[in-house]
């Protein structure tokens, strides 16, 4: 799965979609975690800052914390993980989108690493 | 770290490794939960060759395990195993393992790989003048074979051999090489331990994928090992055995032979505290309420009142729930008793329920004693 162009990239291997404010975990993320098997979203309205614990993701193994990649508000988290979480696994960048982010500052958004920047930093870890 | 003879293989498979115990080891190869339904389902494999092996041999071998280990040495016939426990002189459990009785005076001892070292150094220092000792788990490569097609597969690779019953080894010969082969397993499914020597490991792997594969055989590696186990209420030690908790608080009293001759480090401890009764339980736990499976480490509540730790947890594939095992005062142990873990701050209800979780139905699986635990 090639990395997404129009996203931006956490270190933590969050990506933020500018546009929508949406979140979620990285394909090289999600394989790392393999079965996701349950998420804890965070509340909406919850006032959030950059590398922040925000969220939990569960695989089989173990749980791993979610950072948020901007400062901002949560405004929406995707239900359907709760009967599915597995999307999370299998389509990370669609249907497996974690939360929704009011961005309080686009140069912040902007400041994350574009997609090439992420591959390279992923390819290390 | 380590690598086993098979981390060719591993990596040829695109195997995600581990660090474990000092090794190298596949964690999974396609996904946990994928492997954990082969096995259940048809077969799978795994890497045992980073466990320990060691040989115990002479004029009364038998009786000097016997004052090292709680279960019942004296009664195995040759070519017969038992779950056993080696304790300390406070009752605690220095490591679980299988002991096999493999000749008259001829014993092997399968133990944890993260204990060879303190096994050996406690085990070799114990034993009297002319038993012999002999540590062969750098000469010895095992492998697994698990799950209701595991009969099937081991008769393709050992055309003509009669496969051993349950707990019970049996030689041959196989590509040259000696070839032992065991019906035991980790994971509450019919299954083989297989060993050989290091050198034979790998050709060993590939030959059960060879005639295993048509039969649905999968690697399987630490990831689905844990859970299998888990759902059979099996122990790990480490985390649901310690040298701080006694076999009778684990549940395993079964396994431990308080009636016989032999005295053993930390007998008379345990026959107190089966006479006055235990203090804590290894219980199993299941939650009341979906959520985030329970972890080792997270505190249990009685109410208000603390009354233990999980020592292990997982989310089960087979009962899509978080499954979980720990200590909780005696007073809170009973089946059908309302608990709480606390996950992350919040409160799980959980129930205490009867081991184990997952019981297999499948045809030509032999009753394991791990069953007959209350």
């Amino acid at each position: 799965m090639s990395t997404p162009a129009n996203l931006r990239y956490a270190a933590s291997h969050e990506w933020l979609d500018p546009e929508t404010g949406r979140v979620g975990i990285t394909d090289h993320a999600q394989n790392a975690l393999s079965d996701v098997v349950f998420y804890e979203a965070p509340k909406i309205g919850r006032q959030v800052k950059a590398k922040e614990a925000v969220a939990v993701v569960e695989s089989v193994k173990a749980a791993s914390d979610i950072y948020s990649p901007v400062d901002g508000e949560i405004v929406e988290v995707n239900e359907a993980l709760a009967a599915e979480p597995a999307l999370v696994n299998t389509d990370p960048y669609g249907k497996g989108w974690l939360f929704k982010v009011r961005v309080a500052d686009p140069a912040q958004a902007a400041a994350l690493h574009d997609a090439a920047a992420y591959d390279a930093l992923a390819a290390q870890s | 770290m380590r690598h086993t003879p098979l981390h060719q293989a591993h990596l040829r498979r695109g195997a995600r490794m581990v660090e474990f115990g000092g090794w190298e080891m596949p964690v999974f190869y396609s996904s946990i939960l994928d492997e954990h339904q082969a096995v259940r389902t048809k077969a799978g494999l795994f890497d045992i060759a980073h466990m320990g092996e060691f040989r115990v041999a002479g004029p009364g071998a038998g009786a000097a395990l016997d004052q090292l280990l709680t279960n019942d040495v004296a009664k195995l016939a040759v070519g017969e195993g038992q779950y056993t426990l080696l304790p300390n002189e406070r009752g605690g459990v220095i490591d679980d393992l299988l002991v096999y009785r493999t000749g008259e005076e001829g014993y092997l001892l399968v133990v944890n790989a993260a204990k060879i070292e303190e096994d050996r150094t406690w085990i070799a220092s114990h034993l009297p003048q002319g038993v012999s000792f002999q540590d062969e788990s750098d000469a010895v490569g095992a492998v697994a074979l698990q799950g209701p097609k595991a009969a099937e597969i081991a008769g393709a690779l050992l055309p003509g051999l009669a496969l051993p019953a349950r707990n019970r080894i049996v030689s041959t010969i196989w590509n040259g090489v000696p070839l032992e082969i065991a019906r035991t397993g980790y994971t509450g499914e019919d299954g083989f331990e297989l060993f050989v020597p290091a050198a034979s490991a790998e050709a060993l792997w590939e030959a059960l994928f060879e005639v295993g594969t048509t039969h649905g055989l999968q690697p399987c590696g630490l990831g689905s090992r844990d859970t299998l186990r888990l759902e059979a209420c099996y122990p790990l030690n480490g985390q649901d055995l310690s040298p701080d908790h006694t076999p009778l608080e684990a549940g395993l009293g079964f396994f431990v032979a308080l009636g016989k001759e032999a005295e053993f480090p930390g007998k008379a401890v345990l026959k107190e505290q089966k006479a006055s009764g235990v203090q804590r339980r290894l219980v199993a736990l299941k939650p009341l309420e979906k959520g985030a499976p329970p972890r080792s480490h997270y505190p249990i509540l009685d109410g208000d009142r603390p009354v233990g730790e999980v020592t292990s947890g997982t989310l089960s594939p087979t009962l899509g729930h978080g499954i979980a095992l720990g200590y909780v005062e005696a007073g809170s142990a009973a089946a059908g008793t309302r608990l709480d873990v606390e996950v992350r701050g919040r409160r799980l209800p959980v129930e205490v329920v009867p081991k184990p979780f997952y019981k297999n139905n499948h045809e030509h699986s032999r009753q394991s004693p791990l069953r007959r635990l209350p």
